[in-house]
């Protein structure tokens, strides 16, 4: 979901559109969400890779938990096209508050729990400190992000940067390492995942009541039951989802948070309902060119581990 | 006497087979719930029958050979390494006067054989004429071998406790008291080499999936990996049989008390082999894996120093005192 918030960020901001405050945060639920989720698998199979096989299926669990609430919400586990220009696909469904509230009360003991296996363990931290050390000049040369950047010190996350959406409202510690090693990028997600908790138990708080989408008809169609009584509301439903919507003419970079790194969507318009360029910057492609120096005066086993550490996805790097 | 030994030697090896066949499904479920997951249970009841449908796939599969291997050795050497596993056994008592063979020398057989076992392994991947198996095999047993030292200097602390080398006298010595309790940090080395010496986690980096796909038996098919398998499960358990009869006990009695004397001697003895190999399994679900120079140098430069410290007090002590046997 973090994917769909930066595309529909770019084209927001090229049609210069206000996105309602419930939207808002809503997106910054849903993107907590996708960031402990995220994290919990990178971090537990990169557990895996190192040969604790246990804190993985304990996290998959808590995986299966949080799918559960991108399901019922845009009705797919995955690729859920639920963030979309204008705001989101739907409203949220009666009840979910209360049942991401419950999840997030228990999720803090099994981070807990996943920790007791992993942080303090000797075998743990033979494997992980001072492997795949990062100076903070190199990961500004090599163009690192997220937690590779934060990882040696260098205190950069777009959510404070460069805010949007309602992440200044929400107010999270952002964790940033020491030494930059495999040990600190794990602690650093780790303790990432409990300041989602954070924001995510915020979020449904501060939530106000209201339109879930933009008030701009030609951008956002109306609901079904909308378009099955008024013409115009029917012709509003066929425009975007045919034609489409025209953007105007400049580019736009937008990156947002991903939580594998900086995920940035650089639109290119040409006044037309088709991009004319749309160039995607994805953080994998970045990390991963970072391997050879990482690896460099340490063991081939220690080279997979450091390719977990990375957090890459062989889809975003193979672009 | 013709007819008791060979009825002997079954008795030990057909409860042995069978409970290597249950041990692999008993560290996968054991796994399994530890991961908050079922294991097998499927095939019968709780999985039951899992042992026996693996049997049957791994027989009834294609043997393949690489053709560049050498013939005999490559077949010989899964044999030799599950022979040597059962081997053992012969000298593990399990009752009052229940020992296949009555060794003065027990103990050195014991560690005779599991030093023996390192070249089942090097056969194996050397005959495979294949890098990994080859690098998989030496990683092995130059693993296998440093731990066997520490193990042998942890065999030396109780023996000189014990007085003899006979391990039915060495289970007796512990009526009064079990060795695992003065000598708790004994016990502790004495198992994490044990699991060293089998190469399993967290020293399993061998036959790591990540790093080097299966180690040693990868160029192996069916019975041939069958073997290897079901002798590497073998020796964990010899291990834990080991363990058992050298610090908690083998099959005396937690009290003396008269219930306790109503279990027969084996029962007990079978009881504290599966608490620690249940301790293998646990181990193997909570660790992650030692990398290859972290996991030889721990065994060189931490337990060789430890295990040799060990010897040094509780020899001392035993003359001090004139406690020797």
């Amino acid at each position: 979901m973090a994917q769909e918030h930066a595309h529909s960020s770019a084209v927001e901001r090229l049609l210069n559109c206000e996105v309602p405050l419930r939207a808002q945060y809503i997106r910054v639920s849903f993107r907590e969400i996708t960031r402990i989720s995220n994290h919990s698998l990178a971090s537990t199979t990169h557990a895996m890779d190192v040969g604790a096989s246990t804190p993985s299926l304990w996290a998959f669990e808590e995986r299966e938990k949080l799918l559960e609430f991108h399901e019922r919400v845009p009705g797919a586990r995955m690729h859920a096209s639920f963030i979309r220009p204008g705001g989101v696909a739907q409203d949220l469904p009666l009840g979910l508050c209360r049942d991401i509230d419950s999840s997030t009360q228990q999720f803090a003991s099994r981070i807990d729990e996943s920790e007791e296996m992993s942080t303090g363990n000797r075998i743990w931290k033979q494997r992980l400190v001072d492997i795949g050390t990062v100076t903070a000049q190199q990961a500004k040369d090599w163009g690192f992000s997220g937690v590779m950047l934060r990882g040696p010190g260098v205190c950069w996350d777009s959510r404070r940067a460069a805010p949007y959406d309602v992440h200044d409202q929400s107010d999270p510690d952002v964790p940033v390492g020491t030494r930059g090693d495999r040990y600190d990028r794990y602690c650093i997600r780790i303790e990432e995942m409990r300041q989602s908790v954070r924001i995510i138990v915020q979020c449904p708080n501060q939530m106000p009541s209201g339109m879930i989408k933009a008030d701009d008809r030609k951008l956002c169609p109306p609901s079904r039951c909308r378009m099955k009584l008024s013409m115009e509301s029917l012709i509003h439903h066929f425009e975007p989802y045919t034609e489409g919507f025209s953007v105007p003419a400049p580019s736009t970079y937008t990156a947002v948070e991903a939580p594998k790194g900086e995920f940035g969507v650089f639109l290119v318009s040409n006044g037309s309902n088709r991009p004319y360029r749309r160039k995607i910057r994805a953080p994998g492609s970045a990390h991963s060119q970072g391997l050879d120096s990482m690896s460099k005066h340490h063991m081939p086993a220690d080279v997979v581990t450091i390719i977990g550490t990375q957090d890459i996805v062989s889809g975003e790097v193979d672009r | 006497m013709y007819i008791a030994v060979p009825a002997e030697i079954l008795g030990i090896i057909l409860p042995l087979l069978l409970g290597v066949a249950f041990l692999v499904l008993a560290e996968r479920k054991v796994m399994a719930f530890v991961q908050r997951r079922k294991g097998p249970d499927v095939v019968g009841s709780f999985g039951l029958l899992q042992p026996l449908a693996d049997g049957l796939k791994l027989i009834l599969k294609e043997p393949i050979s690489p053709s560049s291997a050498n013939f005999f050795l490559f077949r010989m050497a899964p044999v030799a390494t599950f022979m040597l596993s059962l081997v053992a056994w012969a000298v593990v008592p399990f009752d009052y006067g229940m020992v296949l063979s009555d060794l003065n020398i027990g103990l050195l057989y014991l560690f005779a054989i599991s030093s023996l076992g390192v070249y089942g392994i090097i056969i194996a991947g050397w005959s495979s004429n294949s890098k990994y198996a080859f690098l998989g095999a030496l990683r092995s047993a130059a693993q296998m071998v440093s731990y066997e030292v520490s193990i042998g200097l942890i065999l030396i602390t109780v023996l000189i406790c014990v007085g003899s080398c006979n391990l039915s006298e060495i289970v007796m010595a512990q009526k009064q008291i079990w060795f695992g309790i003065p000598l708790f940090p004994v016990l502790v080395m004495f198992f994490i080499s044990c699991l060293a010496e089998t190469n399993r986690a967290p020293f399993d980096l061998p036959e790591a999936e990540a790093e080097l796909v299966a180690g040693y038996n990868v160029e192996y098919s069916s019975m041939g990996s069958a073997l290897s398998f079901l002798g590497e499960y073998a020796n964990m358990i010899l291990m834990s049989g080991s363990c058992t009869s050298l610090s908690s006990g083998g099959w005396s009695p937690i009290l003396d008390l008269p219930i306790s004397k109503k279990i027969p001697g084996s029962i007990r003895f079978s009881i504290k082999v599966i608490l620690f190999s249940f301790l293998y399994i646990w181990v193997r679900a909570a660790f992650p894996r030692y990398r290859y120079d972290q996991s030889m140098g721990s065994g060189r430069k931490v337990f060789l120093p430890l295990s040799l410290a060990r010897v040094v007090p509780v020899s001392g002590v035993s003359v001090t005192f004139q406690w020797l046997p």
